[in-house]
């Protein structure tokens, strides 16, 4: 099983710390995996996006092009990959941000007020955990645990207050999959 | 009604994509709006340098070269040489110009070459997401000087108008800012003295620009603007430095 | 398993460097390697060794060239625009026979190009890349253990034949993530000392002279019949490949680095229909593997090259099989990443094909 994600959003909602905790949470079920970010001057103007690839067997190119799972942040990152995904892949989509409907009808739509359940939690900035929750909750391309183990990696040296603010969200995010 | 802002002819209607607060936008329109007040866009030609600037041919509406990284002043340099009634305006940041082309800075300024120099110091290496320039500040930090620019293994930041200013070559040399409209106006000035000097034959003209990286220096625009009056202008003290006129 | 951490490739190039005891880092920023300079920056200091941002990659190769001459392990590093730069550096060190480690993460060319990334560097690379007779040996690895794992063996390389040796990857492999098992250095214990030639050593009895310059009467052919000596033992020692699943293949495609990576997916898809294909990669570019393409292509119809250049790399696959096989290409560059379909169909057109047709991509 292979599965291609990309994570896209506006620089500042930490686009890339979702694709590392995903990257760094199927490596500790010892799956193969990679990270790519979109680098250089194509960061300029404010978006971000990156590629992580989940697999049982090794991995080709990192780059997911056409992805099987898109998590979506904010509105021009929908319009910028919603043509992209593989048919019969999964849109997961920050509905706080994104007034409109996927306008594709092969593809699995998932919706998640992000934002909102962010700021239920404490704060929006957690809206990246909420995301990555319910796309773990749902899928269970990487278990909610192993995620919740990868931020204990990726976030050392942060206060125990941020740490548990991620914690709840990405916990509240799989709750919506329930 | 009466119109008060317009494009110059010299600058092509386009959005630049320049990071919100970047002084590049505003320095490529008083380079443009210069070769229009002189009536010159036909026979102008800007380089793009390396760096942010690269795109400034998007935004130029005359010819434009992209020269390889800090080689600008060389290009400069064969193009005036070959064709004695161009314009050259040499556009060039502070890694460009100060860090790999120094020499060819250097020796375009002793030949006395006739083109005009725009500096553009911001501090950083902005095209490459922000190491370390020749003229980042003591203490400054950024990618390749992640605990602040350490002056015992890294060097002083370079003034390059006081390196520069007593070649014989150079006929006028100036440092200006963009942090403020008046200085923006005050600039504007000095770039008109070296078109002029530059058509009139009288030589090497130079102007350096302080300017803004908000992106690189992680701040906001206003935040950067503020930082560049408290802590750029103290060490890239403004004025003329050389005026082959006020000599003579 | 050992402990795996996720890494960037750019990242793992350097605390590789820094575990094999590189004592002097010299750079100029450039994307998309600039991840590794940043992350020498920082750990050099750490470790109290010598790092420099200098003000170009042409006074970084020559603070290379002075520490390689006074005998410690030293290394530069950047991409396309900035190695053209070097090479000049690159070939004094060559002609004065110092070790030296460099990398390059190969971005699209000519010219500034772009930032994407591609292996269109694949001759500059191979082909000694400046000025004289000269070779350096070249690793392409293909996944970020590789590229840690290679960089080990680059320093040690450098100092046994005292030449430069090239890691060449590229924009996805210096800038993706992947776990890496972040393995001790291990010296050889066999390395020859530096004792006998580094300068501005006090125990040396007579002065050293370091040169490139050779202008005695025949003394610089004399020179270069030595370099060359040394140049067949490294293409009779060094060369190395991986072979997948080349028994029963009748077709096999040719690749390395990230095409590599692709071009192995695409064999799998290709068996999954029925279609035999094997896959050699090339982990050393120089040496070239060229003698066990030459005994495969006695073994097949067809060979074929995936290559993120426009037929680098497929100039030397056709001189090393000689006419044995027919060779294709399947060529991408600039940005452009081959994709398993695409190869695949390229796999299944060839082999319906007849004669000694070529069959491109483009
Ligand atoms: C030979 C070579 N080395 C390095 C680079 C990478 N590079 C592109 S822009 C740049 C620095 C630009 O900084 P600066 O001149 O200060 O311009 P800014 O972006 O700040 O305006 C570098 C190092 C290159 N393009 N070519
Ligand atoms: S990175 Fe800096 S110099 Fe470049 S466009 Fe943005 S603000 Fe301007
Ligand atoms: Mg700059």
């Amino acid at each position: 099983m292979v599965s291609k994600i990309r994570c896209a959003g506006f620089g500042g909602q930490g686009i890339v710390l979702m694709g590392k905790l995903l990257a760094q949470a199927g490596m500790m079920e010892d799956k193969h995996t990679t990270f790519f970010p979109q680098y250089g001057a194509a960061m300029r103007g404010g978006t971000a996006n990156c590629s992580v690839v989940v697999s049982d067997d090794a991995i080709a190119s990192p780059m997911a092009q056409e992805p099987d799972v898109v998590l979506i942040m904010n509105g021009p990152s929908l319009d910028k990959f919603e043509p992209a995904v593989r048919p019969g892949g999964w849109i997961f989509y920050n509905t706080s941000l994104i007034d409109r409907e996927v306008e594709r009808d092969d593809v699995e739509v998932f919706k998640v007020a992000a934002n909102e359940l962010a700021d239920e939690v404490g704060s929006t900035r957690s809206a990246n955990m909420v995301m990555l929750g319910a796309f773990a909750g749902k899928l269970g391309t990487v278990s909610v645990e192993a995620l919740l183990g990868s931020l204990d990696v990726m976030l050392t040296g942060k206060g125990d207050k941020i740490m548990n603010l991620n914690r709840e969200a990405m916990k509240r995010g799989a709750a919506l999959a329930e | 009604m009466e119109r008060i802002f317009t494009m110059p002819e010299a600058m092509k209607p386009e959005q630049t994509l320049y990071c919100p607060g970047c002084g590049h936008g505003i320095i490529h329109r008083l380079v443009a709006e210069l070769v229009d007040e002189f009536g010159i866009r036909d026979r102008t030609i800007g380089i793009a340098p390396v760096g942010c600037s690269v795109f400034a041919d998007k935004y130029w509406n005359f010819d434009v070269i992209s020269a390889a990284h800090g080689r600008a002043p060389a290009v400069a340099t064969g193009m005036k040489r070959g064709r004695p009634d161009s314009f050259v305006i040499c556009y060039q940041g502070d890694g460009d110009l100060a860090a790999i082309g120094t020499a060819e800075t250097i020796h375009a300024a002793n030949r006395g070459e006739h083109f005009v120099t725009v500096f553009v110091n911001n501090a950083i290496y902005g095209m490459t997401g922000g190491q370390m320039a020749p003229t980042t500040l003591v203490g400054q930090r950024s990618m390749t000087c992640q605990l602040g620019r350490d002056p015992a293994i890294m060097g002083y930041p370079i003034r390059v108008c006081e390196l520069l200013k007593d070649l014989p070559g150079v006929a006028f040399m100036a440092r200006g800012s963009v942090d403020s409209p008046k200085n923006v106006l005050k600039t504007k000035k000095y770039l008109k003295k070296a078109y002029s000097n530059v058509l009139e034959g009288k030589g090497y003209s130079f102007v350096e620009i302080v300017s803004t990286c908000p992106t690189n220096w992680g701040m906001t625009p206003v935040k950067a603007l503020e930082w560049l009056r408290e802590n750029m202008l103290e060490h890239y003290e403004l004025g003329v430095f050389r005026d082959c006129d006020a000599e003579a | 398993m050992s402990e795996r951490v996720l890494m960037k490739g750019n990242e793992a190039i350097g605390e590789a460097a820094v575990q094999a005891g590189c004592q002097c880092y010299f750079g100029y920023p450039i994307t998309p390697q600039n991840e590794l300079t940043a992350y020498m920056s920082k750990r050099m200091l750490e470790e109290g060794r010598v790092f420099i941002q200098s003000e170009s990659e042409i006074a970084a190769i020559n603070m290379c060239f002075g520490a390689a001459a006074v005998g410690v392990r030293t290394m530069t590093s950047s991409s396309g625009p900035g190695i053209s730069l070097k090479q000049e550096g690159i070939s004094y060190v060559a002609g004065a026979e110092l070790p030296l480690f460099f990398v390059n993460v190969m971005r699209g060319g000519p010219g500034l190009g772009n930032i994407a990334p591609s292996q269109a560097d694949y001759f500059q690379c191979t082909k000694g890349g400046g000025h004289g007779d000269y070779r350096v040996i070249v690793y392409a690895p293909s996944d970020v253990q590789e590229q840690y794992d290679y960089t080990m063996l680059g320093f040690d390389l450098a100092d046994r034949y005292r030449i430069p040796v090239l890691l060449a990857t590229d924009g996805i492999l210096g800038q993706m993530m992947e776990p890496l098992v972040l393995k001790k250095y291990k010296d050889p214990g066999d390395l020859p000392s530096k004792e006998a030639w580094r300068l501005g050593d006090p125990a040396t009895k007579e002065p050293i002279w370091i040169t490139s310059v050779r202008l005695g009467e025949g003394e610089l052919e004399e020179h270069n019949f030595k370099l060359q000596k040394k140049y067949e033992e490294i293409a009779e020692k060094e060369v190395r490949f991986e072979e997948i699943s080349l028994d029963d293949a009748d077709i096999v495609m040719v690749a390395y680095g990230t095409s590599a990576r692709v071009a192995r997916s695409a064999m799998e898809m290709a068996r999954a229909e029925g279609i035999k294909a094997g896959l050699l990669r090339p982990i050393t570019l120089w040496p070239f593997p060229e003698k066990r393409l030459r005994e495969i292509a006695d073994k097949v119809d067809n060979m074929l090259a995936v290559e993120m250049s426009l037929g680098q790399m497929w100039e030397d696959v056709r001189l090393a099989v000689c006419g044995a096989c027919r060779v294709h290409l399947h060529g991408r560059t600039a940005g452009g990443v081959p994709e398993e379909t695409a190869i695949v169909d390229q796999i299944r057109k060839i082999m319906n094909s007849k004669g000694d047709e070529i069959i491109r991509n483009f």
